[in-house]
């Protein structure tokens, strides 16, 4: 074919094309945070006859909240980066949160508990990897498998019934998701703080570590990744491994917030929550998007929506169609973006 | 058509073409690989719409904007990958998208009339309309495809490369089938590189070259000798600058290579120094022996070894270890990740250059990639940004750069040129010849004979998967490297 150089005009054009890249990387950096504050800002418009929306209390109650499914989300944006999905989050956090309360009441050591129930949750989540890498099928599939597989190994855990282990929880333990008193320098609960912690070390491990470039390239175009020599059967277990190590920690959450109980039938549509928190956030669903601080923000989004129509008095049925009103507009958003690149 | 133009950017992919089919008459369109018959094929279809040009069936004026548009017209196309529900039955494949039927209810009986009118015109009244269409070999499944094309009421037939997965006996069998359609006063355009089948089928020819006609006429006056002149004869430009380099001891050796389909029973050697090129038609192997030469495609039988290191062919991992490196024909669906940076790019195969413990030291490796940029004059803003936004010709800089920073010796280009300008395509020639004067070897594959003919030191031409023919450079001609392609004897 004939052509011809593009030389003279390449140096003008890039320069333009990063100009629009940066404004278009910063607007749907924003978005999220846009989203949150508008949602905040109605609900104080709404609720100011009553009185102010977002009192201390209140926020402290929404971190609190927030906190379980933001741990699971921190997991899950990696899963989604990496280009995967895991659908079986919800289950898992039910057999983890039995499995913890089941081993308290045995007498186990609750240190050694606490380990052993992170463990089950990275090797749930290696599970799935394995079983997507070696059967070469979708993780849509093999997760929607799985999700019903622990839903029953929780079930068969627990007797089919609660785990009541109050007595057995040590204070440490306990005190996770208790809500500070007024006053204290904590702020928010030690649950919270250990979902922003753990958020702050993910996002470095993204950004700052082999594994974290791995995980972008496997979600941006696995055919490369592969090409490049990256291991990718490895890289897809591990990755559902750390997905599984953060739904351990969420299971723990939940166990404390359910009052100290496992509850084989917890976490249900949480899966749902979850991956609707990373996709609020940024997260691209084909891989290789997504970003720690938009998914806490996406998780946060949703929780500020729960309670603020609580306080206002919207009812539970109109709370989910606004949600998932947010949920569409929020991808739509998104994709209008960043339409048009490559 | 007449005068029908297209660019698409910089890119004049077709211009100024007219071609003219006759009822009852088999047209063959020829050109090589690149020379502008899919994007024809595609104007034709309505999938893309030519710049200038119009176009007429049976003196109707033909504007084709959606594909279903040409079917109303009368065009209907083959393609090389067939287009088929592999689930569904054989009727209901011919019938898909032309169902008859009250309220959205398909009438049955009304299909298996027209299903089987249309396979006895074939001259295929055997065909099993019940069974689903996966189950038929390729050749029963063109046919499917070409009873479609009937049941329309097509009057312009085009075939594109339908030869390519069939063995000589389904050929001789699609050939009877077109000789049929033929005599029903259908026009059809054959598009073929395999010559003699064209010499078979065809009655006129048009020949294209650089998205231009080179030259058309009835296939009865001219020698397949002549049309092969037309695919090829152009001029030579000072595109390739010369940079000496002398081939020493081998570095790459493949012995008795066999790949799952192709490539089959390859034995070659490149040596250190050396520029090693492959030849042939799409669909001869090349780019198969090259992905198992990296470990990217299963090997079946047979070696490969980079000399005093170690065995290839098992993994791209294995093989970057043994100072491989592979450049992709396809730069956005293989080759790179484009939402990610040009610093990600480049160094995603030796990441551990710049890390330690796992962690990866960003600024250092910024300055590397900065020093790489200026070496291989790469137009961006700066490492961080994402390469999906580079021209093609800077994506492929960033690619063969990726090569040079993991210090590969032995080097894997396939069609490292396509789709880039001329001015990067001279650059990257000149690397090439630099890299070759330091001592790596070069396996190249291209469809671009010039560049072939004055890039490398020995050339071989691959057929139907296998490595026919191998000569130094300056022992081929175009013309002959065509003739062996194409599969016809060797001259001289």
């Amino acid at each position: 074919m004939s052509q011809q150089s593009d030389a003279p005009s390449a140096a003008a054009d890039t320069k333009h094309v990063h100009v629009t890249a940066i404004i278009r990387s910063v607007i749907s950096f924003l978005v999220p945070f846009i989203g949150l504050l508008v949602v905040t800002l109605i609900f104080t418009a709404i609720n100011l006859p009553n009185g102010w929306f977002l009192t201390i209390f209140r926020m402290k109650l929404i971190a609190n909240q927030t906190a379980t499914v933001a741990m699971g989300a921190l997991g899950m944006t990696v899963i989604i980066i990496s280009g995967g999905i895991d659908l079986s989050v919800g289950s898992l956090l039910a057999l983890c949160s039995v499995s913890l309360a089941a081993m308290l009441r045995a007498g186990v050591d609750p240190m050694l508990a606490v380990f052993l129930v992170l463990s089950i949750g990275m090797a749930a989540g290696a599970f799935n990897g394995v079983l997507i890498t070696g059967l070469r099928l979708v993780p849509f599939i093999i997760t929607l498998g799985s999700m019903l597989i622990f839903r029953g190994l929780a079930h068969l855990v627990a007797d089919q019934k609660k785990i009541q282990a109050a007595e057995q929880t040590p204070a440490w333990l306990a005190n996770l998701m208790t809500i500070t008193p007024p006053g204290s320098w904590k702020f928010i609960s030690t649950g919270a703080w250990m979902v922003v912690i753990l958020g702050i070390v993910l996002a470095v491990v993204l950004r700052y570590s082999v594994f974290g470039r791995y995980v972008f390239a496997l979600g941006s175009n696995e055919a490369t990744a592969r090409l490049c020599g990256v291991n990718v059967p490895r890289m897809k277990i591990a990755v559902y491994a750390v997905g599984g190590f953060f739904m351990g920690i969420a299971g723990i959450f939940d166990f404390n917030y359910l009052g100290k109980q496992g509850d084989p039938t917890g976490g249900d549509a949480m899966e749902l929550k979850i991956i609707a928190a990373v996709v609020i956030g940024g997260g691209s669903l084909s891989g290789g998007r997504g970003s720690v601080l938009g998914t806490l923000i996406g998780a946060l989004t949703m929780t500020v929506l729960t309670t603020g129509c609580n306080v206002v008095g919207v009812s539970d049925p109109v709370e989910k169609i606004i949600i998932g009103a947010i949920i569409v507009a929020a991808v739509a958003i998104d994709r209008f973006l960043h339409r048009g690149r490559n | 058509m007449a005068g029908v133009s297209k660019r698409f950017g910089a890119t004049q992919a077709l211009l100024d073409v007219s071609l003219q089919v006759d009822r009852g008459e088999v047209l063959a369109l020829i050109g090589e690989n690149g020379a502008g018959k899919s994007t024809l094929m595609k104007i034709l279809s309505g999938a893309y719409r030519a710049d200038v040009g119009t176009m007429s069936v049976g003196g109707a004026s033909y504007r084709p904007v959606r594909p279903v548009d040409g079917r109303k017209a009368g065009v209907a196309m083959i393609y090389q990958e067939l287009n088929l529900t592999p689930h569904l039955t054989v009727e209901a494949n011919i019938l898909l998208g032309q169902e008859r039927g009250l309220a959205g209810w398909v009438r049955g009986g009304t299909h298996r009339r027209l299903a089987q009118a249309a396979v006895a015109r074939l001259g295929q009244p055997n065909l099993p309309l019940d069974i689903p269409v996966g189950q038929l070999p390729i050749a029963k499944q063109q046919l499917v495809e070409i009873a479609r094309a009937l049941v329309s009421d097509a009057k312009v037939l085009i075939f594109d490369e339908p030869t390519s997965s069939l063995t000589e006996e389904d050929t001789a069998a699609l050939f009877a089938v077109i000789r049929q359609l033929r005599s029903s006063g259908m026009g059809i355009i054959y598009i073929s590189h395999f010559l003699d089948e064209v010499a078979q089928i065809a009655d006129t020819y048009t020949v294209l070259r650089d998205g231009r006609v080179a030259g058309s006429g009835s296939m009865a006056a001219v020698t397949l000798d002549d049309i092969v002149r037309l695919m090829v004869g152009r001029e030579l430009s000072s595109l390739f600058p010369n940079v000496p380099h002398a081939p020493s001891e081998p570095l790459l050796t493949v012995h008795q290579l066999s790949g799952a389909d192709a490539p089959q029973d390859i034995d070659l050697v490149v040596r250190r120094g050396e520029v090693f090129g492959l030849a042939g038609l799409v669909g001869a192997g090349r780019t198969e022996l090259v992905r198992c030469v990296f470990g990217l495609d299963a090997v079946r039988a047979g070696s490969v070894r980079v000399e005093q290191v170690g065995p290839l062919g098992r993994s791209p991992r294995q093989s970057i270890r043994c100072g491989a490196g592979f450049v992709s024909e396809d730069r956005k669906e293989e080759g790179l990740a484009l939402t990610m940076s040009i610093a990600d790019n480049l160094t995603f195969t030796r990441l551990s250059l710049h890390s330690r413990l796992g962690w990866l030291n960003l600024r250092s490796r910024e300055e590397e990639v900065r020093k790489w940029m200026q070496q291989i004059e790469c137009k961006a803003v700066g490492p961080q940004q994402a390469i999906g936004e580079l021209s093609g010709g800077n994506q492929q800089k960033i690619a063969i750069a990726r090569l040079l920073y993991q210090q590969a010796d032995l080097l894997l280009f396939d069609e490292p040129t396509r789709g880039i300008d001329i001015g990067t395509k001279a650059q990257i020639y000149r690397l090439m010849g630099e890299l070759a004067a330091q001592g790596k070897a070069i396996l190249m594959i291209s469809s671009y004979l010039p560049e072939l003919l004055n890039v490398c030191d020995r050339i071989g031409v691959m057929c139907r998967g296998r490595l026919r023919e191998v000569r130094s450079a300056a022992q081929w001609t175009d013309e002959e490297i065509m003739h062996v392609a194409t599969g016809r004897e060797t001259v001289g």
